[in-house]
């Protein structure tokens, strides 16, 4: 039986777990009524990463190709890149998923001598895990770059009405840009 | 070289976060989620207490030596004056009903933006100083001196609250947290705690009409500028009229409209419409903003910037009031302003000109949402009106708080958009109409400084939006509330970057035929129409 068949196998049992230790980056309160809200919009979190972790566990098992996973990974970092976490613990949910494997199919692994395999499936989860630190980067940036345009937005009508803009026409278009988004 | 952790020792760290008692975990104020305090000159200009420049971050928020005296003394008088006050702090069984409602605590997941544990800030205060159980059993009883963390808590989660009062539709007892975070606040402004991006629009309002304080010449300026492009797009000019005296009705809208996109393409529509209808109607430099941050700082603050658009009605002898697309304006007026500064009864009771419909539902303010007005001339077929000029939009509707759950305008929009697009998508049910989910932004307004709290606030109601964005492709995202164009912006742009933010007045107005016009191949923002592209790339 090769790992793939394994992950098959245990895949309720494994996600399960995987979301029950993300959830536990939370607060105690905020835990309980994120594993329990099962409407996803009156729960929105739990629900992008009970969705966003199934799907990455799919991609990953299958050798699907990591574009696709990128969607799902920047959907719950996304969220977590404006929630209470460090940068690590923003990001570190993809590791997750190593330890529960180990634990999971630790004897089964032993038994079948697929290392191989598990090394090269971790080596995924690596990979995955930098991408969500891109994209941590990247929402954090948009952070900035929404409040610089904020401020654009609100001071390019009144400069144009002081006529300030006509003296630095270059800068015209970048406002311009600035309020369009 | 430092030694980094290898994946699996990450992996094994325990980031379980502390499990203490919401009483015993100290306030900690965390980048981007709290707005700079307001600054002295803001807080004199209204003749505040305790007026000084101090900032949130510092140990010293420079208070006065008796401050704990003030606050109780405060507390205790509104609890004798408003028996609703005194209700909510005592009937709250923590049922737990609205625990899991704030957009805020499902967004961002801290627990003390659950409204039942917001409340519980104050109620435990309550409890230790006007309380015999709380005197006696204390912390066991749920109770708690006020110190100065209490304070910091208070000021840290009362200025987070966006007094939306989602929570309160969900509470057996009818609690509205919102009253608390408003009592809250009120307190702190007794020691000059307030923000600034509430204190600098107050001061402001106060001296020149309007949130950013600008003159006569400059509000009518910027109409002027809205004029050039309508002429553009339509080949009419329009000429509008300023503080005349003897006009039968006065626009009063948001100050926001006239200065930032998109909200300025709102305004174009106001003026083509009211130009359409031949309507006699005029702006005022004076009464120039339907915005009233007074409200989110105290009672008496709230009514004394209210109060100019009654004397500028009485002033100009207007018959009533129109006012345009706002959120907590409306909130104001609507529940507000006939007790702090009416009776309006040198006003009539609002008749459209060109309906004949009486708005009953206004006989005590005189002023009429212009939602209810434009919904009217439609239904009456008033307006000619070409909906595939909207036709590159996809378009759904977000109930503003104030409008929804504070006054019930939920049909008006929907019967609008309906006659001006012909795509419209609601979003899911239990997130709209009284159910709606804020806008998010922080205390109701738009800082830039507390981005993180914004974004999570925002979560809830972008996720409705992608839903339909991914369903239906929804592209444009409509609303009655001049904060809502500004916030909501800048939420899409982090949450669904492909979703535009309107006001349906810029709906209304692309849609509108206009007598005389020449052939529109422009939209209001200056794009080109759909199926106009080609002519336009020619050029
Ligand atoms: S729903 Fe009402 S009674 Fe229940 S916890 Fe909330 S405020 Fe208290
Ligand atoms: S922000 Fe809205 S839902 Fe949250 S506590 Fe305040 S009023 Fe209630």
């Amino acid at each position: 039986m090769s790992l793939k068949n394994l992950l098959e196998e245990n895949k309720g049992k494994i996600i399960a777990k995987w979301f029950d230790a993300i959830i536990e980056t939370y607060p105690s309160d905020t835990a309980n009524f994120l594993k329990s809200q099962e409407n996803r919009f009156a729960n929105p979190v739990g629900a992008t990463i009970s969705q966003g972790i199934n799907n990455l566990f799919d991609i990953i098992m299958n050798g699907s190709d990591n574009e696709e996973a990128y969607a799902f990974l920047d959907n719950i970092v996304r969220i977590r890149a404006i929630q209470d976490f460090t940068p690590s613990q923003a990001v570190s949910f993809m590791f997750f998923l190593k330890r529960i494997i180990r634990e999971e199919l630790r004897k089964a692994i032993q038994e079948k001598h697929i290392y191989e395999e598990l090394f090269a499936f971790e080596a995924k989860i690596d990979v995955l895990a930098s991408s969500a630190f891109d994209i941590y980067m990247k929402c954090r940036e948009k952070l900035y770059e929404i409040k610089a345009s904020e401020l654009r937005r609100m001071t390019f009508r009144l400069l144009q009405r002081a006529n300030l803009l006509s003296e630095v026409k270059g800068q015209d278009s970048d406002f311009k840009e600035g309020n369009d988004g | 070289m430092a030694k980094l952790p290898k994946p699996e020792e990450l992996s094994k760290i325990d980031l379980k976060p502390p499990k203490t008692d919401w009483m015993d975990t100290p306030v900690e104020f965390k980048e981007d989620m709290y707005c700079w305090g307001a600054k002295g000159k803001n807080l004199k200009v209204v003749e505040f207490p305790n007026a000084r420049d101090w900032s949130p971050k510092e140990e010293d928020w420079k208070l006065p030596e008796n401050w704990k005296e003030i606050v109780m003394e405060a507390f205790g008088d509104r609890l004798s004056k408003y028996r609703s006050f005194k209700l909510f702090m005592d009937i709250c069984v923590r049922c737990g009903a609205c625990a899991d409602k704030c957009h805020f605590f499902i967004g961002g997941g801290d627990p003390k933006n659950m409204p039942v544990l917001r409340a519980e800030l104050m109620r435990s205060v309550y409890r230790k100083h006007f309380t015999t159980g709380g005197k006696i059993f204390g912390k066991t009883a749920g109770a708690r001196e006020l110190t100065l963390n209490v304070l910091k808590e208070w000021w840290y989660y009362y200025y987070q609250c966006t007094e939306c009062r989602r929570c309160s539709v969900f509470c057996p007892y009818g609690i509205d947290t919102a009253e608390i975070t408003m009592m809250g606040r009120e307190f702190l402004n007794l020691l000059g705690l307030n923000i600034d991006w509430i204190a600098g629009p107050v001061a402001n309002c106060y001296m020149k009409g309007n949130h950013l304080g600008l003159e006569p010449h400059t509000i009518k300026n910027s109409i002027e500028f809205f004029l050039d492009d309508i002429e553009n797009i339509t080949g009419i000019k329009i000429e509008p009229t300023f503080n005349r005296k003897g006009a039968e009705i006065l626009f009063v809208t948001p100050s926001g409209d006239l200065f930032a996109d998109p909200g300025t393409y709102t305004a174009m529509g106001y003026l083509m419409l009211f130009h359409e209808l031949g309507l006699d109607y005029t702006w005022s430099t004076y009464a120039s903003e339907g915005g009233n941050f007074g409200f989110f700082t105290s009672n008496e603050m709230g009514k004394r910037l209210n109060s100019k658009i009654y004397a500028e009605a009485k002033r100009l002898g207007v018959k009533w009031i129109l006012g345009g697309e706002c959120g907590h304006m409306w909130r104001v007026l609507h529940q507000y302003m006939d007790t702090w500064n009416g009776p309006a009864d040198f006003l009539e009771v609002p008749k459209s000109p060109i309906t004949g419909t009486v708005f009953e539902n206004a006989k005590a303010t005189k002023m009429v949402h212009i939602a209810e007005f434009t919904a009217d001339l439609i239904k009456h077929g008033k307006l000619k009106l070409d909906p595939r000029r909207n036709d590159h939009l996809k378009v759904t509707f977000h109930d503003s708080c104030n409008t929804s759950r504070g006054m019930g305008i939920l049909e008006e929009p929907r019967y609008i958009i309906k006659n001006v697009c012909k795509n419209f998508y609601e979003m899911p049910e239990n997130t709209i109409r009284e159910y709606t989910f804020c806008c998010g932004s922080g205390t109701g307004l738009n800082a830039s400084e507390n981005m993180a709290l914004r974004m999570r606030g925002g979560l809830p109601r972008a996720n409705a939006v992608k839903y339909v964005h991914d369903n239906h492709g929804v592209n444009m995202l409509a609303n009655i509330c001049a904060i809502d164009r500004a916030t909501l912006k800048s939420a899409m742009e982090y949450w669904v970057p492909d979703v535009q933010v309107c006001g349906i007045h810029e709906l209304v107005a692309n849609a509108l035929v206009m007598k005389g016009e020449k052939e529109r191949t422009l939209d209001l923002r200056l794009e080109p129409l759909p199926g106009k592209a080609e002519k336009e790339g020619n050029e």
